[in-house]
């Protein structure tokens, strides 16, 4: 299983909700605990990324925020800035007005000579060997097919010129196992099980991006061990929970529903992480990271989840 | 133009007056769902005919509204699955999901300016690609057949689910860009070369730094699309100004579907905002999953914590009968750290409450269910929490 962390390139995806970002923000801080010099990239999104790893404002250019951890966010503009400077040695900033104008039409002709840019960046780093680990807090599920598919779509359809060429090493990078993985997040509920379900066989066959995990994100830990259910039970009992009240001091009512909803959750849980296990290819690694009661979601949580990762990993 | 804000009042009387509600929100948060409830409600209690139109449903969802493996045709849910869940509906529910590609289709073959534009359009090798990923192509369609739908008639309400977005709001925005798009004089630049061979000055910079980027045949192959395209701008235009004012009706109506936790919540404040700057009639903001209130009571707190403390002693004592003492204890503490870990979450959600509390007059509550909602009787139970306060 420790196998996730030794490659080089990782694609974090899931369906929106699931935590990804998070995810994300803690296989990267993992990687930068275990030494190696970490980038994790954020790629067209939201900017959830760097709150996990309370960094602040993150730009195109990476920083430190951690020891051996960089954070950086990359958008299509800037990726095409970079790339016009260094494939064509424009004086980028005088012909980019136009250039980028231009670059527009060609995103919106074939969607993935954007893509390629954006999902260029990180595979670029990893090519250059600018970084041991560099984490991708990619799409969600609906798209990033088509971001990861799109070096491969681009090349078939370009045949000639500078994108053939960049198209034409990336995928070296994207579809070398040993490298490059997709880690799909989902939570143990129907839609995002379904949706990883779906996702899952379709990684590989349609972008050559090999699926190297599935991280279940927020488990509600197990109550009650054997035997406890049925004490639980009698504890319900109008005139049992009436004797726990008083010995307690306080009606303890709304601390048995509470209790009552969070088994019942967790029984609904366990069979879509059933549905789950039994869908996922066998040596495909399935994680599981606890719920966290957290106030609030930050660089605590973030290492929370990474020591819980490291568990899960065998580390 | 309706900026208007509705006041205090209900789902309930909001449905009432609206033949269009959009339910939008962060993906995850039951957006699906809760459309599909307030249809089934709508047709249960206020009559008429009544449709959702639904982009992804989940399989168990998708049963419940008897989708399954139904493609874009509308149909009707059967008086029977009613009468199944225990309800006599004033009115009809029908239901249809979205076939992007299908919708494109037709509109390549309804905008065309003949059939055999349209047959070289559907051939070409870009379009799928196009059509599939297009700047915004899932929300255009949405919206594209959401109007359609209207202007047909034949429709008291409808209610639509929105495809989850990259960005917020593209859906209402995607009409005019569609329009922006097929008037630009880019689109025009780039379909020159294959238009004439007397490539305009003006273009020329572009294009050379175009062909060494690209390469010289794909850009030749944009180029023939997207003069293909361009035949159909008229068309297209007029009907993307169109579907532009069927949204801002003072009959369309938008939802802000959330759960409490900070990501989904930021996402509604910045649909709420906006809409509101937009000038979209922002209908409701409906909170879903929310945790229950108990959660935050204080004295359940200060009991949770005394039992957690004094386990031992309360099974002692009232743990007659139950299981061993030692047994009864352990019960008793996971039971009183399950409420003080799940009391952290719901006081999280309560801060999130009120910082969204800068919304519409109508703000709708649907608790946390405990199982997934897989038929109509469930979508009822989840529909009479969001009908009134």
């Amino acid at each position: 299983m420790s196998g996730l962390l030794e490659r080089k390139l990782l694609f974090v995806t899931g369906k929106g909700g699931v935590g990804k970002s998070s995810v994300a923000a803690s296989l990267a801080l993992l990687g930068s605990q275990r030494g190696k010099k970490t980038l994790a990239c954020e790629l067209d999104s939201k900017g959830n990324l760097a709150e996990f790893l309370e960094a602040g404002k993150i730009s195109f250019k990476p920083r430190k925020v951690q020891p051996r951890l960089y954070v950086s966010s990359v958008d299509s503009e800037e990726s095409l800035k970079e790339y016009l400077a260094v494939n064509l040695r424009l004086p980028v900033m005088s012909r980019l007005g136009p250039l980028a104008r231009l670059f527009d039409f060609a995103a919106v002709a074939a969607p993935g000579v954007k893509e390629i840019l954006t999902v260029g960046k990180p595979v670029y780093e990893v090519h250059e060997g600018n970084y041991d680990l560099v984490v991708v807090d990619a799409t969600a599920t609906g798209h990033v097919l088509s971001q990861l598919a799109a070096p491969r779509v681009i090349n078939e359809l370009v045949q000639v010129g500078l994108v053939r060429q960049q198209t034409t090493w990336m995928l070296e990078v994207l579809s070398d196992e040993a490298q490059t993985g997709v880690v799909i997040v989902t939570t143990p509920e129907e839609m995002p099980v379904n949706e990883t379900i779906e996702l899952a066989p379709r990684v590989e066959a349609e972008s050559g991006v090999h699926l190297a995990a599935v991280v279940v994100n927020r488990v509600l830990p197990e109550l009650f061990g054997r035997g406890e259910e049925e004490v639980f039970e009698r504890l319900g009992e109008p005139s049992c929970t009436a004797a726990v009240s008083e010995a307690a001091g306080g009606d303890v009512a709304p601390i048995f529903a509470a209790a009552g909803l969070a088994v019942t959750l967790r029984r609904t849980r366990a069979e879509h992480l059933e549905r789950l296990r039994s869908s996922v290819a066998a040596g495909v690694p399935v994680l599981y990271l606890p719920y966290l009661f957290a106030r609030a979601h930050g660089l605590r949580s973030t290492h929370q989840m990474a020591a819980a990762l490291g568990d899960e990993l065998g580390y | 133009m309706d900026g208007e804000r509705t006041g205090s009042g209900s789902v309930e009387t909001l449905l009432a007056a609206k033949e269009i509600l959009i339910t939008c929100g962060a993906g995850g948060v039951g957006k699906t769902t809760v459309a599909a409830a307030l249809a089934t409600m709508a047709a249960v209690r206020h009559g008429g005919k009544v449709l959702v139109l639904t982009i992804d449903p989940a399989r168990r969802l998708a049963d419940a509204l008897g989708l399954d493996g139904l493609g874009d045709k509308e149909k009707q849910l059967s008086p029977d699955a009613f009468r199944a869940a225990g309800v006599t509906p004033r009115g009809e529910l029908w239901a249809a999901m979205l076939d992007t590609k299908q919708s494109w289709d037709d509109l390549v073959r309804r905008h065309a300016p003949n059939r055999r534009t349209a047959e070289r359009i559907l051939a070409n090798k870009l379009y799928d690609n196009v059509t599939g990923r297009f700047v915004q192509s899932h929300e255009y369609i949405a919206m594209e057949r959401l109007y359609q739908l209207h202007t047909d008639g034949n429709y008291d309400l409808i209610v639509v689910d929105t495809p989850p977005t990259r960005n917020a709001l593209d859906f209402v925005e995607a009409p005019v860009r569609m329009a922006e798009f097929f008037s630009s004089r880019f689109l025009r630049i780039l379909s020159a070369p294959y238009r004439s061979s007397v490539v305009s000055f003006a273009s020329k910079p572009f294009l050379s730094a175009a062909d060494r980027i690209l390469g010289s045949q794909f850009l030749q192959d944009i180029a023939e699309f997207f003069s293909l395209f361009q035949t159909m701008a008229p068309g297209f235009v007029e009907r993307a100004e169109a579907v532009n004012r069927v949204l801002h009706e003072r009959r369309t109506t938008f939802a802000v579907v959330t759960t409490l936790e900070t990501a989904p919540v930021r996402e509604a404040e910045y649909f709420i905002d906006v809409l509101t700057t937009k000038k979209f009639h922002l209908g409701a903001v409906v909170l879903n999953k929310v945790l229950p209130s108990y959660l935050l009571d204080e004295k359940a707190a200060r009991t949770a914590t005394t039992l957690q403390k004094n386990a031992d002693r309360v099974a002692a004592d009232a743990g007659e009968g139950v299981g061993e003492v030692a047994q009864v204890s352990r019960v008793l503490t996971e039971v009183a750290e399950s409420f003080l870990r799940f009391q952290v979450v719901a006081q999280r959600e309560a801060e999130q409450r009120a910082e969204l509390s800068v919304g519409p007059g109508v703000v709708a509550t649907v608790p946390f269910f405990d199982t997934d909602i897989h038929d109509l009787a469930g979508l009822l139970r989840l529909g009479e929490q969001l009908w009134t306060p």
